[in-house]
């Protein structure tokens, strides 16, 4: 079947069945500001995966002679206060930066999106109580929680992701509550349960994914503010430890010296800026991907 | 219907509450009726008289105050009572009693595709173990109510009214069930294709032997499927008979008022019209008397004091009213 046939007359023609993953793709790869986001964060693992062979310098050794060098052929982003190579540093940082903003999202998107299902689907006690514990955890500010968790756990990479997961699950589990209200109310639920849908295969199937909009949204700039927490961490010593590279930390070490060399603060700055750019573009050409109303 | 195992379908003294801020609100209230295997019952009312409330109570969408619903089993003359039954004999009966939504445009996931808006009631009771058995069932029953096998991987929102609402048939279908309720299945569409609709319950009526509860405020489609009519008033039946009776003879005077408000097609007939005053009373605490005294114009003392009870006023036309022998049109 033409392309062009399809457009003109829809219903006359039986649309491919393709897999659910291959339609999503499909969809997704039609917008191409949600490509772009594909590809930096394709980049983004590649530097992370391969950072030893294409990183030209190494990111922690000091060189005295070369310090607050502002970018040249030698090192094109220049070099920090120890004379380290600022684009190594980056590349390497890129690593732990990922990971944290991932997984810490990831943990909270489950941990949170679990509880905020079962409570907006339940409704009655166990509603209440779920939220009222949210709301305890909520009222400790974010980056206060998670210095404590990660103080009584001890710092290490695994850590600090778990306490910057951990302290976003209330604001996941609020938002993804607040969709399966509003979804539950709707009457396809009821038809599937008129069919003998058991509650788990309705949260699942019907009720998540038709509130998935906020939530991805919500994720991807969860992302963002995962680095930043984590930089928080790093920058009072409960984090990724000195001299390891971290974007967050590049961001506060180069802080003090932003009036003379701008350079140190602007490059982490610029790299955690189109991360999250690119995540914003990728999760709203998913969102729109996965919503067959938006298809054509 | 004085047969024992003529009746298929019991409901006993069925009542749903809802609590409110304001008082209980009586949505059903002591209900109690029979029906046949294989016939239509259409269930008439004004919106807000409980209608689809007691539909869903009957199939235990909702579960009810207190009362009775006892199907008659499948292999032997023995009642059960589905308002009771555990969460796990539902499951089984799910795949007897069936509903079909009022809104197309709703009671369909936006997000699935025809194909597997089909497949889930089959696939959430595991009917079948092969997906090519599946597949050749998901054809059958979109042959079966007139959706072409091409739209099999489109979404809803692409499909009209009826084809949707056929989605919403081959749903129920899928199972095999014994007993659907119909929840206004055509009120949301226009009239011509009300009509495909209506022909294609028909036709699968005669062709399975289904047993329906047609629920509708519309008086002449439900005349033109039922055997037998209900009419609702604020959550009770005023009136249950073959549907003939009811256009001929109706005895209780809000069927009379509702009867008197559908147009005729002629222009030398002049019939009266009953106009009813007032407003609907409210359905939270009601107070024990005929619900509807206060815009009745037989209303005597007697209706303001106690509720009449449905009564056998002629062999098979039930009626609650205290005056129905006495009125006559």
């Amino acid at each position: 079947m033409s392309e062009n046939l399809e457009n003109v007359t829809p219903e006359l023609v039986k649309r491919k069945r393709r897999g659910a993953f291959a339609e999503v793709l499909f969809r997704l790869s039609k917008s191409p500001l949600a490509m772009f986001g594909l590809a930096i964060i394709l980049l983004l693992i590649f530097c992370a995966l391969f950072a030893e062979a294409i990183s030209p310098y190494s990111p922690i050794k000091q060189d005295l002679m070369h310090m607050f060098e502002t970018p040249s052929a030698e090192h094109w982003l220049g070099t920090d206060e120890f004379g380290r190579d600022i684009l190594s540093r980056l590349i390497y940082g890129a690593r732990v930066s990922l990971q944290v903003g991932f997984i810490a999202v990831g943990i909270a998107l489950v941990v949170g999106g679990m509880l905020g299902a079962v409570s907006g689907y339940y409704s009655g006690w166990l509603d209440n109580s779920i939220m009222r514990v949210m709301d305890v955890l909520l009222s400790i500010p974010q980056t206060l929680l998670a210095i404590a968790i990660v103080a009584a756990l001890g710092p290490s990479l695994m850590n600090l992701m778990i306490a910057v997961g951990i302290s976003a699950v209330p604001t996941y589990a609020r938002i993804v509550r607040g969709s399966v209200l509003s979804i539950r109310s709707m009457e396809f639920i009821e038809a599937a349960r008129a069919v003998g849908s058991s509650d788990l295969r309705i949260i699942l199937r019907h009720i998540l994914p038709n509130s998935m909009a906020p939530i991805i949204v919500q994720s991807t700039l969860g992302v963002a503010s995962a680095i930043l927490n984590a930089a928080g961490l790093s920058f009072i010593g409960l984090g990724i430890q000195p001299p390891n590279p971290e974007w967050g930390a590049m961001l506060s070490g180069g802080r003090q010296y932003i009036r003379d060399f701008p350079h140190m603060t602007l490059y982490p700055g610029l790299a955690i800026m189109f991360t999250i750019l690119a995540l914003n573009f990728l999760g709203d050409g998913l969102r729109d991907a996965l919503d067959p109303k938006l298809k054509r | 219907m004085n047969d024992v195992n003529d009746k298929y379908i019991i409901v006993k003294n069925l009542k749903k509450y809802f609590n409110t801020k304001r008082g209980r609100l009586h949505a059903v209230d002591d209900v109690s009726f029979e029906i046949k295997k294989g016939e239509t019952l259409g269930l008439v009312g004004e919106s807000g008289c409980g209608k689809s409330t007691l539909g869903r109570c009957l199939i235990r969408l909702l579960d009810s105050t207190s009362g009775e619903v006892l199907l008659k089993n499948k292999d032997n003359d023995s009642y059960v009572d589905v308002t009771k039954v555990s969460a796990s004999e539902m499951k089984a009966l799910r795949k007897r009693v069936q509903i079909v939504f009022q809104d197309p445009y709703s009671c369909l996931n936006p997000r699935l595709s025809v194909w597997e808006l089909i497949a889930e009631p089959l696939i959430v009771n595991n009917i079948y173990a092969k997906s090519a058995d599946m597949r050749r069932r998901i054809r059958e029953l979109m042959d079966t109510v007139g959706l072409a096998e091409r739209l099999e991987n489109s979404y809803p929102h692409e499909l009209d009214g009826g084809r949707r609402q056929r989605i919403g048939i081959a749903r129920s279908l899928a199972l095999n069930p014994e007993f659907i309720v119909l929840d206004e299945p055509v009120s949301a569409l226009d009239v011509c294709i009300q009509a495909q609709i209506l022909n294609l319950l028909n036709s699968l009526q005669k062709e399975f032997n289904y047993t329906y509860v047609f629920i509708s405020h519309n008086l002449s489609v439900v005349r033109h499927v039922s055997d037998r009519i209900a009419v609702m008033y604020l959550g009770q039946i005023v009136e249950l008979c073959e549907y003939q009776d009811l256009f001929k003879s109706p005895l209780h005077p809000y069927t009379q008022a509702l009867l008197s408000a559908i147009p005729l097609a002629k222009l030398d007939v002049k019939r009266e019209r009953i106009i009813l005053e007032g407003d609907v009373p409210s359905p939270i605490e009601p107070p024990n008397a005929c619900r509807f005294a206060g815009r009745c114009r037989y209303a005597c003392d007697k209706c303001r004091q106690g509720a009449p009870e449905l009564k056998e006023h002629e062999p098979g036309h039930f009626v609650a009213c205290y005056r129905a022998g006495e009125l006559n049109n």
